[in-house]
């Protein structure tokens, strides 16, 4: 058997896979927040819920009226982009103008409404929800087993993260949130309805939560706990990345990723803390964060 | 529209910042066509006003009125598409935006603005750097781009703030040639400006400032009976 560091390589890509896998969740996750983080302001506390909504859509919609995982790749997202919409409308939309504490505040307790309901009509235990006839199985690469799901994963959330990179940088209305994020007053003071602004990229950020819930549906349990599970890690993700770098965000959710499943390999005992083991050395020598510019 | 008709006309205009009371009633017209400067020395309101014209201070009263049109009840971002251009005394050239991208930040609100290839002949060396970081321009070129974004836009009149201020004598030299420009072209300007001697070669009225009000107003003909009254009011 090919040894690598002692470590048989098949065990070493096994762990580099799960670890690629959960840094494309970390990926999309953080690149939602730290999208709502840079324009809006607001620490999003839900986010965690919203991906656990799009999740249990994708669950409900195949339980209960027969729609599959593709329809549902498409749905999860906007509903949970338009009930993040109707959040920011009624919500947050208010908050802007006193301390950015009640925006957290009230994401977090939100988020703790949501899980709550969701708990006590689905309990804690997990709901599987199969992988899509279409990408069932595994290919066998050689030198390891991948299945098939997984690496549909890996490259749709590549996909997603570097599209919506390109959409922010690239495009006129991703020069309107550059800008609204610098100096919001001004732009809309040049006629961008920045308010309007602020609602559709709330309800981006929670569609890009949800369709990481829905992505996670087959490779995790669709559970009531799945987001907060995850969502401290991410916030750890966005730390790490700089707060409010998109660039910074996708990187640095990928590289916690793989720095976890590497962990796995040499010391699993190390394996759940070596994400807030990195978060606080950059914290010492780089409080900004990697990509993040210094205040 | 005729001489009688101002196109922005302001009455009696209050405004706060929180608690503190900043303008005091302002009263000023501006006619089509028209470059109008406000003088005052620091503080006494003049980057105030234009920021309550526009509806970037929303703790405001009194009447601002467009065009015919109502601005006080206006949301900040329609401010912009009744048809005037707010160039900041900070001038807000944005960091992550492109010079490119800075320049066509700001949407179109009514036909009659110029196109890019128009705005890049008036400024050539913003064609030049059209690639560059907004925030790498020197001083003088990000006041050009400030006003040169405004062009795009079809607005009708432009409220500039402070447009010389901390740049070298050739390039105030060059943003009084640009102004001179405009003001052909029919563009209407609302000019605060501290650099009195700016002022006089291109205004075609004065509104001196003191306290949070207007004191006086005069044509630009009167302005060598005014020259007392102006040593004792900003001290040039």
């Amino acid at each position: 058997m090919t040894m690598i560091f002692g470590i048989p390589i098949q065990a070493f890509l096994g762990q580099l896979l799960v670890g690629l896998i959960n840094g494309s969740f970390y990926a999309m996750l953080s690149l939602g927040l730290a999208i709502i983080f840079g324009l809006l302001r607001v620490i999003n506390f839900a986010h965690g819920a919203q991906y656990m909504l799009g999740a249990f859509v994708g669950y409900l919609l195949l339980a209960h009226l027969g729609i599959g995982y593709w329809p549902a790749l498409i749905i999860a997202p906007l509903i949970v982009g338009i009930i993040g919409i109707v959040i920011e409308r009624l919500a947050l939309a208010r908050l802007y103008d006193i301390d950015p504490l009640y925006g957290l505040l009230f994401t977090f307790g939100l988020a703790l409404v949501i899980e709550g309901i969701f708990r006590y009509y689905f309990g804690v235990s997990g709901n599987p929800y199969t992988v899509p006839p279409l990408l069932a199985g595994g290919t066998n690469l050689g030198f390891m087993f991948l299945p098939v799901y997984r690496g549909f994963v890996v490259v749709a959330s590549l996909i997603v993260c570097l599209g919506t990179w390109l959409a922010i940088e690239k495009t006129r209305l991703g020069s309107y949130l550059r800008a609204a994020t610098e100096n919001p007053r001004l732009v809309q003071a040049f006629g961008v309805n920045v308010p309007l602004l602020l609602t559709l990229t709330y309800g981006l950020g929670s569609a890009l939560a949800g369709l990481a819930g829905i992505l996670a549906a087959p490779v995790y349990q669709v559970s009531p706990l799945m987001g907060s599970n995850l969502i401290i890690v991410v916030f750890a993700v966005v730390v790490v990345g700089g707060m409010g770098s998109i660039l910074g965000a996708i990187v640095t959710g990928y590289m916690l990723g793989l720095a976890e499943g590497l962990t796995k390999v040499f010391y699993p005992e190390a394996s759940n803390i070596v994400i807030f083991v990195i978060m606080a050395i950059v914290l010492l020598v780089r409080p900004a964060g990697l990509f993040g510019k210094d205040a | 529209m005729n001489r009688a008709e101002p196109l922005l006309s302001v009455r009696d205009l209050n405004a706060w910042y929180g608690e503190s009371h900043a303008l005091h009633g302002v009263n000023l017209e501006v006619f089509k066509g028209e470059t109008v400067t406000l003088l005052g020395r620091n503080g006494v309101g003049k980057t105030t006003t234009l920021r309550a014209i526009m509806g970037l201070i929303r703790k405001r009263t009194g009447q601002i009125t467009f065009d015919g049109k109502d601005l006080m009840h206006l949301p900040l971002h329609r401010t912009a598409h009744a048809g005037i251009g707010y160039v900041p005394e900070e001038r807000g050239i944005f960091a992550t935006l492109t010079v490119d991208e800075n320049l066509i930040l700001p949407p179109v609100v009514a036909d009659g603005g110029m196109s890019v290839e128009e705005i890049f002949e008036l400024f050539p060396n913003l064609k030049e750097r059209r690639n560059s970081q907004g925030t790498k321009l020197s001083g003088g070129e990000q006041q050009m781009l400030a006003m040169a974004r405004m062009l795009r836009t079809g607005v009708k009149v432009l409220l500039l703030d402070e447009p010389t201020e901390g740049l070298a004598p050739v390039i105030v030299q060059r943003i009084g040639e640009l102004l001179a420009t405009l003001k052909k072209r029919g563009m209407t300007i609302l000019l605060v400006e501290q650099n009195f001697r700016f002022a006089s070669r291109i205004a075609d009225r004065f509104y001196l400032m003191e306290h949070g009000k207007v004191m006086a107003q005069f044509p630009v003909g009167e302005l060598p009976d005014r020259m007392n009254l102006l040593h004792d009011v900003l001290g040039v």
